[in-house]
């Protein structure tokens, strides 16, 4: 019964991407390369949202809106705007920190692989800082819900915790699987793709974007993304038989708030919803890529 | 001769009035491109009557899914509003949206809310292939799982009734979506509940009789209550209107609350819930009247927002959903 956890979570995320003007969100990946506030994940039609019950899912897009419909204009409006002085610098720190705690990562892997020769057990060696660092892009899902960053809330919190979600929940509490080459795998994928997209945002909001860099966010995912889903899915997989051994996360009847969870089933729910969610994601950064590579005459230019 | 009962008055010669007939062409909002051009249209034709002429030219955009607009990103126009009354010229241009295919409030309402009502008998008589196979079509041991499935029902019957007989809706449809939407979100809580609710390891409240007593008082009292709500909203608004007044504390003291609220009908909506999961004890009905009450404070905030547009003279006193509070 804790299915309908997760496909109602999953139905309302995936609808709330929608802002009322169609505009969107500007992560619709963890691979992020795509461009801020353009387009949003085409899973359901958008509509004008014109009746006062759409449940469950107005829930998060109106907490993600954070008003009533009256929002159209007004968020358009709010875009151009942007953060204030001191909220650039913030960000512009935010973003560098985060920079250089992925080149740690970075460096570190590239190091342990030197000096053991091989690419086993190279996770404990960065086991530390991608930790640190994966868990602190949740203050990105602050800096959305302040509004210093244009995005929508519920869109980035679902990235954010999906991470972390595969950092903490996956990785860290089944011990068996730290060793897998599959965590080598997502962890490189996300490595290469955190580098590029905080140095991305942190020469945006300098307003100094070398196109290399724009490039390189709407070109790596190609590669990168199914090669991080490849590794996360794997090591889910790899998660599996010793969580369903040791009932890791569970809770079984009787007791007494009547509840049950099997996280073994939770695991394969999660491993499957990748199926809609992966073609749909990708697809519409190709898209996104088309957009913004086509127009080199927006060389430097920020959103 | 003028008083003679049956004389019938010829009627005087009106002077004749030059009707100044507007021409109303529809254009797409996003596209711009022109869908429609109506010549000779009366100048208090409302918007309804233009959407039916739009009708005739487009037969696939069915009046309820037209939204007419005088700017693109506008707000949608009313079926009330008069061709003459809004500010456009002798040739007015409206934006056309089409809104999607569109479904009546009355259909999602009965079809959303008969769902639990089934679904979670289905779980209460154990019907086959939910629970271990010695327990099918065996019934629980514990007299609140009956009590539960009373009220559960009690609850569902009264808003299908309530649909029926006592809402009047503002608007006729909504997208045609949203009744996947609002039947998952339903249909999938009241199976989750039921589950648990009618398990053979189900485990009854901690505090056993008192427990139950008080939940099964409060759930009552806050049906009542919704139930009282509704009926005062629906008399401040003559059938078939769409008039909009400030509800005000009529001679039934549940509607006193108005005093203090302006969407009690939600507070009680949330105050059964709250008693029905202290009568259960469950940890998914707990989790359902959070999101409930999440939904309902976003539709409670907005509904207050546009009394307080609409009125000027509205109550300082109320807050929107929880009194003083939210």
């Amino acid at each position: 019964m804790n299915i309908y956890l997760i496909v109602f979570i999953y139905l309302f995320l995936n609808y709330a991407s929608q802002n009322e003007d169609g505009s969107e969100v500007e992560r619709t990946s963890r691979f992020s390369t795509t461009l801020p506030g353009v387009a949003h994940v085409p899973f359901l039609t958008p509509a004008v949202v014109q009746e006062r019950r759409p449940l469950i899912v107005a829930v998060m897009s109106a907490a993600a809106s954070g008003t009533s419909k009256a929002a159209h204009g007004d968020v358009a409006a709010k875009r151009k705007k942007g953060p204030g002085a001191l909220a650039t610098a913030y960000l512009v720190i935010y973003n560098v920190v985060m920079t250089a705690g992925w080149l740690v990562i970075a460096v570190g892997l590239v190091r342990a692989y030197l000096a053991r020769g091989s690419y086993h057990g190279l996770y404990y060696s960065i086991e530390k800082p991608l930790k640190f660092f994966q868990t602190g892009a949740v203050l990105e899902i602050l800096h959305c819900a302040v509004g210093i960053v244009p995005s929508s809330v519920v869109l980035t919190g679902f990235q954010v915790m999906s991470r972390v979600f595969l950092t903490w929940a996956v990785t860290h509490s089944v011990k068996e699987v730290q060793s897998e080459d599959s965590v080598l795998l997502f962890v490189t994928a996300w490595t290469v793709t955190e580098i590029i997209r905080y140095s991305f945002y942190t020469f945006s909001l300098l307003n100094h974007l070398p196109y290399l860099i724009k490039w390189a966010r709407y070109t790596f995912f190609i590669v990168l993304y199914p090669m991080g889903v490849t590794g996360e899915l794997l090591t889910i997989y790899a998660a599996l038989p010793y969580v369903q051994k040791t009932g890791l996360y569970s809770v079984t009847l009787p007791n007494k708030y009547n509840f049950s969870f099997d996280y073994y089933t939770f695991l394969i729910l999660i491993m499957i919803s990748y199926i809609p969610l992966f073609p749909q994601l990708y697809f519409h950064m190709i898209r996104q890529r088309k957009k913004v590579l086509g127009h080199i005459e927006d060389y430097g230019k920020v959103e | 001769l003028l008083h003679h009962p049956t004389y019938k008055r010829k009627p005087a010669k009106k002077t004749k009035k030059a009707v100044v007939f507007f021409e109303v062409e529809i254009l797409d909002a996003k596209t711009k491109d022109k869908l429609c051009f109506l010549d000779k249209v009366e100048p208090n034709a409302t918007i309804g009557e233009i959407k039916s002429m739009f009708h005739k030219s487009h037969p696939q955009w069915y009046p309820a899914r037209q939204s007419i607009r005088l700017d693109p990103k506008g707000k949608s126009l009313k079926d009330e509003d008069v061709l003459q009354h809004l500010p456009v010229g002798t040739t007015a241009t409206f934006y056309f949206r089409d809104l999607g295919a569109q479904i009546s409030w009355v259909t999602v309402f009965l079809t959303e809310y008969t769902g639990p009502l089934v679904i979670y008998l289905l779980f209460y008589f154990r019907v086959p292939f939910i629970y271990p196979p010695k327990y099918d079509f065996t019934t629980s041991k514990h007299w609140v799982v009956h009590l539960a499935c009373m009220c559960h029902s009690f609850h569902y019957v009264k808003r299908l009734l309530e649909t029926l007989f006592v809402h009047r809706f503002s608007h006729g449809t909504m997208p045609l979506r949203n009744i996947f939407k609002n039947c998952t979100y339903y249909w999938g809580f009241a199976a989750w509940m039921a589950y648990y609710i009618n398990h053979p390891l189900y485990t009854p409240p901690i505090y056993g009789e008192q427990q139950i007593r008080i939940a099964l008082i409060i759930f009552l009292f806050c049906q009542i209550g919704n139930f009282s709500i509704h009926i005062a909203l629906r008399n401040l608004r003559p059938p078939g209107s769409k008039t909009r007044k400030i509800p005000y504390p009529t001679k039934n003291p549940f509607t006193w609350i108005f005093l203090l609220v302006s969407c009690p009908n939600y507070t009680y909506e949330l105050g059964s819930w709250l008693g029905f999961t202290l009568m259960t004890q469950c940890l998914p009905v707990a989790f359902f009247t959070l999101v409930g009450f999440i939904q309902m404070t976003v539709w409670a905030k907005g509904k207050h927002r546009s009394y307080l547009k609409e009125f000027r003279d509205y109550p300082p006193l109320r807050s929107p959903i929880l009194p003083f509070i939210l």
